[in-house]
């Protein structure tokens, strides 16, 4: 039955115990393929894109006044006069922002928790964690969870360049690797600005390289700084209504929904591109589109996808076999994921029974909620807050990278520490209906060992017992 | 005049004294203490340590000139950022050293490579997994080599044959006793999991009182760091995680920031660690550096070269600074766009630890840095 408990714990998000063990486990993950949900009851009911721009733009209009204030104070020479800012009335605005992502965050995570096709759901965090955004970035903060349930969770099922090309367009990709603002140095709209006030409008070539170095093709491939130079020019006019800053801002008022992507046609950096060896001519948005698509099945691009499924999914140095198996079926299907995801089931390094991946703390979390059964967090925050504790905040890798997915990057004696403090609540709570002599073999079916059964057995009470199942090295990976 | 050749009398990079004790396993401790405080994100050295002695960095910086103008004039060439004042302290201590155009052997741009590059000492990305603090721990006597992140796991850098500990402050309350015993015993044949569990458990008990705290700005982690490093016990190979330099945008505001919690944390260091400051070095340094000129959005973008620091009460010779000035003419800069490396981290780091452990300089090296020609 090892079978059934790898499916479950290494492929999905950890075993039930009121599951029944699926009979066939690959079948049963490839239906997921059909059966998955993109949208989850939760998540249809968050603000829309309109909504949260408009709190954010509050935000940057109280900022705003405060500066003004504050120059026309200076300008006085009044120091006593001083405005401060109102922290109350910021806080209020963040609050709000705030309360957005964690309503976001608790969405992703009842999902998580409660779904039936489990493998699906690892993959929705597989993909929103490989086009990372981060919340550290203020203009990210409430815009996170749209961008997984409308850019990553529709697009899973298709192609790498559909999700790609949805991935980077949403305006919290755009606003938090700064494409918002880049603006081609001899657009229409720099040219004005030159020379009106004599101040220089430019290029901002963060979303470029990343989407080279992080999203496609991988660090030292077959770019240079030229490619993303180009690239950075042909992707000029990629911004957000009602969020971008300074002169975009003011002039593409009248233009467009607050808070969606759109193309602006006037900070369009001019004229053909050359990336990678090849020339774009389009006009407008189509020349960085028809550059994603060229990257997006580019052999490059194939590899490094290839790579990071199976470091995902096998081991932490991944098996070259599977690693080639995988890049060939990216590579044949023209980067058709469902055929990428069918590879990784039929390959025999994913059935092996050593635990080969220890498991994030994402990961650690939501398999011992599901292992307790618990459908629902009872409180908002609760789940925000342990996940912070735990060192992997939702939404919040710090970095475009996502977050790492090696052993080395969880595994840590402070790390530990708070998965045990973790362990006890969570055990505390669950202990007068859960009985971990019982639960244990079933959710570690053929994997559990002797010596985790005999600790358990020996526990001094039902939530130490728990506590310990938790905290068992055959929990701890997968 | 602008194409001078800017040299400062070396206290870091001067020739290797005669004769160095060898220090080995069975030494007595030294009582010495490092601090390696990476900055993750590329951290822009040329507004930190400013070059305001070059005209062409005054024409290339604008605004961002007339800021840092306002710093702490250091010598005719650089002036320190105004939002680092302890440091400038320091530096009119002589507890304070500057390198500039500084860079590990890595060329390209990418974070994440060049930071992996500069924690594992290695001549290429992913060419080691273990880093140079944890290569350091094997040259020191066995109470010296006391290695610990304060982070949830050992970055790159420290890990090594000799296992570092992790630290990092929780708001939850403690778990009990007995069930940490229990799981010392679940752990027992599990190798990996039962030395994380030991190192976890006598970090925590170290750490004294419950860190109830998020480690919110410089000054706090510096005052916990402090307290880590205390007594007999205490760490003496520390390395601390900062970040918030990558400043694509904004980048006057968001760099002030930074500053000050680096500026902080550096004071809350001296301030805690009290007589023991005398025994400490504490060393400053980043992936690579940015452009010279800014960017369309009040930013910077990924550049090379960048600026290193040394602070300390166990600094012999501060209040100096080295750099083999490049310019920062178009012709002058690394593809055009960068400020171009004269000095290698390698050595840079290094030569400090040699002198601060007193050992042998080409030995530390080639421990340290065995990919370093």
């Amino acid at each position: 039955m090892i079978d059934a408990a790898i499916a479950m714990n290494r492929f999905g998000l950890g075993a039930r115990p009121t599951g029944n063990a699926p009979p066939s486990p690959a079948d049963w993950l490839k239906s997921q393929i059909k059966s998955y949900q993109p949208v989850f009851p939760a998540m249809a009911s968050q603000p829309s894109r309109a909504e949260i721009a408009a709190g954010f733009r509050e935000y940057q209009l109280d900022r705003k006044d405060f500066r003004a204030a504050r120059k026309d104070a200076a300008a006085a020479m009044a120091a006593d006069d001083m405005p401060q800012i109102d922290p109350a009335k910021i806080e209020k605005v963040v609050n709000t922002l705030r309360l957005q992502y964690v309503s976001a965050a608790d969405a992703r995570m009842d999902a998580a928790i409660s779904s039936d096709t489990d493998f699906a759901e690892r993959l929705v965090h597989f993909w929103s964690n490989h086009f990372a955004v981060s919340i550290d970035k203020l203009p990210v903060l409430a815009l996170a969870g749209d961008y997984e349930f409308t850019a990553i969770r529709p697009h899973i099922m298709g192609t790498f360049a559909d999700l790609l090309y949805a991935a980077v367009t949403h305006p919290a990709m755009l606003l938090y690797l700064d494409q918002a603002q880049s603006i081609g140095p001899n657009s229409p709209l720099a040219t004005r600005v030159a020379a009106r006030r004599n101040k220089t409008l430019g290029l901002n070539e963060n979303l470029a390289r990343e989407i080279l170095e992080l999203h496609t093709l991988g660090v030292r491939t077959v770019y240079d700084q030229k490619d993303v130079t180009e690239f950075a020019r042909a992707l000029t006019g990629y911004t957000v209504g009602g969020m971008a800053k300074g002169p975009i801002q003011r002039f593409m008022a009248q233009n467009g929904k607050d808070g969606d992507s759109q193309f602006f046609a006037p900070i369009h950096e001019p004229g053909d591109r050359v990336v990678i060896v090849r020339r774009y001519s389009q006009q407008g948005g189509a020349q960085a589109r028809a550059i994603l698509s060229d990257i997006a099945t580019h052999p490059a691009t194939a590899k490094h996808i290839a790579t990071k499924l199976a470091q995902h999914f096998a081991a932490d140095v991944p098996p070259p076999a599977l690693v080639a198996r995988l890049e060939k079926s990216f590579l044949e299907s023209g980067g058709d994921l469902p055929h990428l995801y069918r590879t990784l089931i039929e390959s025999p390094e994913m059935w092996l029974p050593q635990q080969a991946k220890f498991k994030s703390p994402w990961d650690w979390v939501i398999s011992s909620l599901r292992a307790l059964n618990v459908r629902e967090l009872p409180n908002s925050r609760q789940g925000v807050n342990m996940l912070a504790q735990l060192g992997q905040p939702i939404w919040k890798p710090g970095s475009p990278a996502g977050f790492n997915d090696t052993t080395e990057n969880w595994a840590g004696g402070a790390a530990l520490m708070r998965r045990v403090e973790i362990a006890s609540r969570l055990a505390e709570r669950s202990a007068n209906r859960v009985d971990a002599r019982i639960l244990a073999p079933r959710i570690l079916s053929g994997q559990l060992g002797v010596m985790t059964t005999e600790n358990i057995a020996r526990a001094e009470s039902p939530s130490q017992g728990l506590a310990l199942l938790l905290l068992s090295p055959e929990f701890l990976r997968r | 005049m602008l194409n001078r050749r800017y040299f400062v009398a070396s206290g870091i990079l001067g020739l290797g004294v005669a004769a160095f004790p060898g220090a080995g396993w069975a030494a007595p401790g030294t009582n010495k203490k490092f601090v390696f405080i990476i900055q993750r994100g590329a951290a822009d050295g040329l507004a930190t340590l400013a070059p305001t002695g070059d005209p062409d960095f005054l024409r290339a910086r604008g605004d961002l000139a007339a800021e840092a103008l306002t710093g702490t004039k250091l010598d005719d060439m650089f002036t320190l950022h105004p939002a680092m004042t302890e440091s400038a302290k320091l530096f009119a201590l002589k507890q304070a050293s500057f390198v500039h155009a500084i860079a590990s052997s890595y060329r390209e741009r990418s974070h994440f490579d060049a930071q992996n590059i500069l924690e594992s000492g290695a001549g290429r990305p992913y060419g080691r997994d273990d880093g140079w603090l944890g290569r350091l721990l094997t040259l020191l006597p066995r109470d010296d080599a006391k290695g610990l992140a304060v982070a949830p796991s050992v970055p790159l850098a420290l890990r090594g044959p000799i296992a570092a500990n992790s630290y990092a402050p929780s708001r939850m309350p403690d778990a009990n006793a007995d069930l940490m015993a229990r799981l010392t015993n679940l752990y027992a044949e599990d190798a990996q999991l039962s030395a994380l569990w030991s190192g976890a458990q006598a970090t925590e008990a170290m750490a004294g009182a419950p860190a109830d705290q998020a480690l919110k700005g410089g000054a706090a982690l510096g005052q916990m760091t402090a307290r880590l490093m205390q007594g007999p016990n205490g760490a003496r190979v520390v390395m601390l995680e900062t970040n918030g330099w990558d400043t694509h945008f904004q980048q006057k505001g968001r760099l002030n920031g930074a500053l000050k919690q680096v500026d902080a944390l550096i004071a809350a260091l001296r301030d805690s660690l009290g007589n023991e400051w005398q025994n400490t070095l504490l060393m400053v340094a980043t992936e690579f550096g940015r452009t010279v000129a800014f960017n369309g959005t009040g930013g910077t973008d990924h550049g090379t070269a960048s600026a290193a620091m040394l602070f300390g009460g166990a600094l012999a010779n501060g209040g100096n600074i080295v750099a083999d000035w490049p310019g920062l003419k178009a012709s002058q800069l690394y593809e055009g766009r960068d400020l171009k490396p004269t000095m290698r981290f390698e050595q840079f780091a290094s030569d400090a630890l040699a002198r601060h452990y007193g050992l042998d300089p080409v030995r530390t090296r080639t421990a340290l840095f065995p990919d370093f020609a």
